[in-house]
């Protein structure tokens, strides 16, 4: 416990990470909790409240449903979350996975790396675009187009970090001990990349984030019935001039826990950083 | 204890070469020696001379990327009496070998353990690989082990990581986790180089004491001429990847054949003084010139163009490891006309 207490003081030297990281908390568990007891229909529409200003009623105001928008956010982050967590955790396991191979076996290495290269060349949002237009448009396809854009991410540090592990003289030391060749990548190997990998995971969760935004801003994400955040600005588009509160809060909302992820990213970061590590 | 008449490990003609970005290099050629069970022999040589390459050869452990072509046998006397060529067997077989009945300790401590495991982790690993105990079992043998090496409160450092242990300690670590499985051949690859002076000493008394205890045979490579002469039974000195003299301990320091071996024991300080005169404070002696281009190698003695008994002969061919008296061997044409010389 001493260990996770002095993990913790580094991590929160920094104040704004502190900040950052009790903005995630509260969001989560807003997220996760707040539904299981409110009993409040999201979804709920009352015609006689359209586009209301925010107000002590409607914090956030309503929206051209007459829906009120701070449920709507509070119920959308469940979304919006999810489909970050969901993204990162899936990219992380196959950029890892394809990182790992290219980054240890010399043969698999440029016919894994040129398909990643040729995947990053396109810009992130219209990869997107054109996953979720091939796979159609659910929720479960956003995750997957999204886990696809962001694998080779993953894949690239994971390969520059097994390329320098494997020459460590433990990896040597680990065969002439009997280690085999998959106990090697999965016992010595994998344990040493999880400082780069986990700095990934929240990056991605961030730009999962936003890039869900985005495609359902554009109108090839999640389908419109399913409020996260992006669809939410983009069904209240057309009244952004005359009820400017259906925009801004959920963009605040989306700023909100992207900046936070990021600025925790930093963080972890910084900590894993074996230049800033002070000796235990 | 008897001494069997197989040696545990009887290599004969290993060579290896590379490729490179100019062509395949032959870093090794014609390397001969045996081990008897229970013995050292010490392999010496400067940076570049084959020694590491050699001892990875025998342990198959030459990285994929180079190419390695190894020749030559290498027969080994397995704990059961059965006697198998290291460089002809599967890889599965000779993983099940490495670790169990063949150990390697490396140069570097700092590096050598997996930073992210734990020590007890580590050692229970290869325990539970080769002898297969269970997880728990193996976290105890683990802890036995690290009482064998002389580590002080075991049970603790069972738990830590690598990073909390000094230099010293961690080579302790790496003994105790190539002595796990109680293995027939160790190969200590300049184990102490990294240590300062006092943990050297402390590290090789204690391979010492763990060889005596268990009977292995230990091939001990080395640059450092005082560790052999102190632990060694038997010493093959390597120029140029060939084993350039073979002799008994005592007596090559004694009596140095090839004018290489002569030059090497010169350079020592202590022996600079003994054969000087007291009164002006010694120069160092130094071998003149430089170690041969394995790229550009001289047709005959890889020597010859250092060498102060050079003559026209010894630029016609690579002399043979001439045999000499007491089981001696010398790879120097002139081996016989040196008594004279070193008078």
């Amino acid at each position: 416990m001493d260990q996770l207490a002095y993990v913790l003081k580094r991590l929160f030297s920094r104040r704004i990470v502190l900040v950052a990281a009790a903005v995630l908390v509260a969001v989560t568990a807003l997220a996760v909790f707040f539904p299981m007891f409110s009993g409040v229909d999201p979804n709920a529409i009352s015609v006689m409240e359209r586009l209301k200003a925010p107000s002590s009623e409607h914090w956030a105001g309503t929206d051209e449903l007459g829906r009120d928008l701070s449920m709507r956010i509070v119920y959308g982050s469940r979304y919006s979350i999810m489909i970050g967590i969901a993204t990162a955790f899936f990219s992380v396991i196959a950029g890892t996975a394809l990182g790992l191979l290219a980054g240890f076996f010399k043969k698999l290495d440029a016919p894994i790396m040129r398909v990643i290269d040729a995947m990053m060349s396109f810009p992130d949002i219209l990869l997107g675009i054109s996953l979720v237009s091939i796979l159609g448009a659910s929720l479960w396809n956003v995750v997957l187009a999204l886990a696809i854009v962001y694998t080779p991410r993953v894949a690239r540090v994971v390969r520059a970090s097994t390329l320098v592990i494997r020459e460590l003289l433990f990896v040597d030391a680990a065969r002439a001990l009997g280690v085999s060749t998959p106990r090697i990548l999965y016992a010595h190997i994998l344990p040493n990349l999880m400082s780069p990998v986990l700095v990934q995971l929240t990056f991605i969760f961030a730009y999962a984030i936003l890039a869900e935004a985005g495609l359902s801003f554009l109108g090839v994400g999640v389908p419109p019935e399913i409020p996260t955040w992006g669809t939410m600005i983009a069904s209240s588009l057309q009244y952004a001039d005359r009820a400017f509160w259906t925009i801004v809060f959920p963009g605040i909302a989306i700023i909100l826990t992207a900046l936070s992820l990021q600025i925790v990213g930093d963080g972890v970061r910084d900590l894993l950083d074996p230049k800033l590590r002070k000796s235990a | 204890m008897n001494e069997p008449i197989t040696p545990r490990l009887s290599v004969r003609g290993l060579s290896t070469s590379f490729m490179t970005d100019r062509g395949r290099v032959t870093s090794v050629s014609d390397v001969s020696f045996d081990i008897p069970s229970g013995g050292t022999l010490a392999l010496v040589g400067e940076s570049g001379s084959g020694k590491s390459v050699t001892s990875l050869g025998l342990m198959g452990l030459h990285a994929k990327g180079s190419q390695a072509i190894v020749g030559g046998e290498a027969w080994f006397v397995k704990r059961n009496g059965e006697r198998v060529n290291l460089l002809a067997l599967a890889e599965a077989d000779k993983r099940r070998l490495r670790g169990n009945e063949l150990a390697m300790i490396f140069q570097e401590p700092m590096t050598s353990l997996n930073p992210v495991l734990t020590v007890g982790e580590q050692i229970a690993e290869s325990v539970r690989l080769h002898l297969g105990m269970d997880r728990r079992d193996a976290l105890q043998h683990a802890k036995k082990m690290l009482d064998l090496v002389e580590i002080p409160a075991a049970e603790r450092r069972l738990h830590e990581y690598p990073h909390q242990l000094s230099g010293g300690m961690r080579q302790r670590v790496m003994i105790a986790l190539a002595m796990a499985c109680n293995p027939t051949l160790l190969i200590a690859d300049e184990p102490t180089t990294a240590l300062d002076v006092t943990i050297q000493a402390q590290i090789l008394a204690l391979i010492q004491r763990l060889q005596k205890e268990t009977g292995m045979s230990v091939l001990f490579i080395t640059h450092n001429l005082g560790v052999v002469a102190q632990y060694a039974d038997r010493v093959a000195v390597m120029y140029a990847g060939r084993i350039v003299e073979t002799a008994a301990v005592g007596p090559l320091f004694a009596a140095p054949q090839h004018p290489y071996t002569r030059g090497l024991l010169a350079c020592l300080p202590g022996m600079a003084v003994r054969g000087s005169v007291a009164k002006s404070r010694p120069r160092l002696t130094a071998i003149s010139g430089q170690v041969c281009s394995p790229f550009e190698p001289p047709p005959g003695c890889a020597f010859a163009p250092r060498c102060a008994l050079h003559i026209a002969a010894c630029d016609t061919a690579m002399p043979p490891l001439a045999a000499l008296a007491d089981g001696r061997q010398a790879r120097c044409i002139r081996v016989n006309e040196k008594i004279e010389m070193t008078a």
